[in-house]
């Protein structure tokens, strides 16, 4: 019996290790090149590429790169570029998308379903195969070079995803709640807003985080739509550091890292609203 | 406060027909039970009164004003719901005010609402906690309080108790019958506990299969069922139901056959019926009571009462009086309620007598054939 249980114990534990090592493995795997580019910007550009795998030393130590970015104005300029579009696009996002949701969950009306249907197509196909015909459409409406133009690109390209989860959430709001609401005389504007939303915080955090990181990170539609130097994107802009005969590693590598921090600055206040929303479901 | 009058209401989704030509009307300051089992459409006709469910056809008043079309909010009404249904994001003093925001009542006067309406509940020192630092009684009565501030015309009340226990279920009970009486308010209640409705109701509606089956006091509904479904739904264990012919048949009583050669005379209104017409006798359980020993012979001659001799299957003792399955040698099952303390063990064989004046009469198509005037019976 006592053996047993042991075992059973020391399986447990062999589990565990085996899951822990994987992960952990994995982890180790997504973050080696981010500790690659942020080591490396930290070093000389002799340092780079005599050891490009060796940490910081004396001799090696740079702030060259930092130096050049941030003295850079053009740089900055990207910063507040990619902020505006990131920034603007999901709040359009989530705010168009938890209320194309909640129409979709909660009113049963003609054409409902094709409706839903369609959004779900945009998930299946990517919105790059499209690009040819946005860009045309762009310069039709006399759009390129603006960053309205990555604006309604993006926000195209989220609202299919963040409907989809939006309304799996509103779908589990207790319709009894939304009855007392009415019954409470409150209009559906205030229900949505005030009784429906506050209950899917999570959900909307969620949506958010998958929506942002993507709208931050692409390159595509930045070159194709906008890459006059007044539009450029901080993603689209660390290229003006790579030449055709010599790339200023120093300064790829600083901008790079230092381009990750708004999006980890955000993924933290999101996730905050994750965790809260999961220890709120736990105690009830 | 207001009356409520429904006429020939009636819902349908698609081609299938949940409530059937609804006629009824709910008396200022009254509290109406509907009742039923699940699936009568008790629920969906409390939401059309509501106003969260458009009326297929027919007419509801409030207050002598057709309301069909008009949102809830407009009706004047409030709504308890099963499950409390509280905004689970607001303190308690956010979730019975938020109605009243709504509307424009300045944060002042809803203060002062909200704090009295506490008070009557005894919820005042749980203003500031959220939905679910609270128990199921609690949650309860902030959902009562949240409709109380409202100060509506009419409460509606969706088994706003099968959410807690038993114990709680009984005190929440009382204090809503307390409620009823100081507000003075018209109510309409929805549940399936016959107990709810009995103890509850000025009046109750017992509804089946999208029909009213009959609506009266509580007594009258005990006393005088219109049909088999509301004598089985009323009462507690179920009327015993027992299949017999009639053999006379007059206004003045009926005379029925039982089994063969048990022949009694029942104190109803047999103009209905004919001779020979197959009826079934409803006899409540308490009317059923223990008569020892070995079942007697009866007589031919139709004896002023009934009975039944045979085994008994199940003994509960419920303390104030024991529950008496008794099984018949013709496969019948009987339940009698009898006084605790009465001698009887399970395999006993025993006899079970009824009074004729309590026996209940329905014809082979389940209408009740009209009880004679009986000792310690109030008409509705």
């Amino acid at each position: 019996m006592n053996a047993h249980a042991s075992l059973r114990r020391a399986g447990a534990l062999g589990r565990t290790t085996l899951v822990h090592l994987t992960l952990g493995g994995y982890c180790l795997l997504v973050l080696a090149p981010i500790l690659l580019v942020l080591l490396n910007s930290f070093k000389t550009r002799q340092g780079i590429f005599d050891d490009p795998l060796g940490w910081p030393a004396k001799a090696t130590l740079s702030l060259a790169g930092y130096g050049k970015v941030l003295g850079d104005a053009a740089v900055g300029h990207m910063f507040v570029n990619s902020a505006i579009v990131t920034g603007v696009s999901l709040a359009a996002i989530l705010l168009l998308g938890a209320m194309a949701a909640w129409a979709l969950t909660e009113y049963g009306f003609f054409g409902n379903r094709v409706l839903a249907l369609f959004l779900a197509f945009g998930i299946m196909v990517p919105i790059r195969l499209g690009s040819v015909a946005i860009l045309q459409e762009m310069v039709a409406l006399n759009l390129v070079n603006t960053l309205t133009a990555l604006m309604l690109v993006y926000i195209a390209q989220g609202l299919p995803l963040a409907v989809m989860i939006l309304s799996e959430f509103i779908a589990q709001v207790p319709q009894e709640l939304k009855d007392a609401a009415r019954c409470d005389g409150v209009g559906e504007y205030r229900i949505f807003f005030q009784v429906v939303l506050p209950l899917i915080r999570p959900a909307v955090a969620t949506v958010a985080v998958f929506t942002m990181v993507p709208i931050w990170n692409d390159l595509w539609f930045p070159l194709i739509l906008a890459p006059s130097e007044e539009t450029q994107t901080i993603t689209l802009g660390v290229q003006q550091f790579v030449g055709q005969f010599a790339t200023d590693w120093n300064a790829v590598l600083a901008a790079l890292s230092l381009a990750v921090l708004p999006i980890l600055v955000l993924y933290a206040v999101f996730s905050r609203q994750l965790i809260r929303g999961i220890t709120a479901g736990a105690v009830k | 406060m207001a009356q409520v009058e429904l006429s020939n209401v009636s819902k349908s989704y698609g081609n299938s027909r949940v409530l059937h030509d609804i006629d009824l009307r709910v008396a200022d300051g009254e509290l109406v039970v509907l009742v039923g089992p699940s699936g009568c459409g008790k629920s969906t006709l409390l939401r059309m009164i509501c106003g969260l469910e458009p009326i297929t056809a027919g007419e509801l008043r409030i207050d002598g004003v057709v309301v069909n079309d008009l949102p809830p909010a407009q009706r004047g009404i409030a709504m308890v719901f099963q499950s409390y249904a509280l905004y689970p994001h607001m303190t308690v003093r956010g979730n019975m005010a938020f109605g009243l925001k709504i509307h424009g009542a300045g944060k002042a006067d809803r203060n002062v609402r909200v704090l009295a309406a506490a008070k009557a509940l005894h919820i005042d020192h749980l203003l500031d906690r959220r939905p679910r630092e609270l128990s199921g009684g609690q949650r309860q009565r902030v959902a009562i309080g949240r409709a109380i501030v409202r100060q509506p015309k009419l409460f509606l009340f969706d088994e706003p108790l099968s959410n807690l226990d038993a114990a709680l279920r009984v005190k929440t009970r009382i204090e809503l019958a307390r409620l009823h009486r100081e507000l003075a308010a018209t109510m309409v209640y929805v549940t399936h506990d016959q107990v709810e409705a009995m103890t509850l109701g000025d009046r109750i509606v017992v509804m089946h299969e999208g029909r009213i089956q009959q609506a009266g006091s509580p007594l009258a509904l005990y006393e005088h069922p219109a049909n088999r479904f509301v004598a089985s739904f009323i009462g507690s264990p179920t009327i015993n139901l027992v299949p017999s012919t009639a053999l006379a048949c007059s206004a003045a009583g009926v005379r029925l056959e039982v089994h063969a050669g048990c022949v009694v005379d029942a104190a109803v209104d047999g103009s209905t019926l004919q001779p020979g017409a197959p009826v079934e006798i409803g006899i409540r359980p308490e009317h059923l009571a223990f008569d020892g020993g070995e079942p007697a012979p009866v007589s031919a001659e139709g004896p002023p009462c009934l009975r039944f001799g045979g085994e008994v299957s199940l003994v509960e003792q419920l303390g104030e009086s024991h529950l008496i399955y008794l099984r018949c040698a013709d496969g019948l099952e009987l339940v009698s309620r009898a006084p605790g303390h009465t001698p009887v063990r399970i395999g006993d064989r025993i006899g079970l007598v009824a009074q004729a004046s309590r026996l209940h009469v329905f014809d082979a198509a389940g209408v009740a054939c009209r009880r004679l005037s009986t000792a310690g019976t109030q008409t509705a």
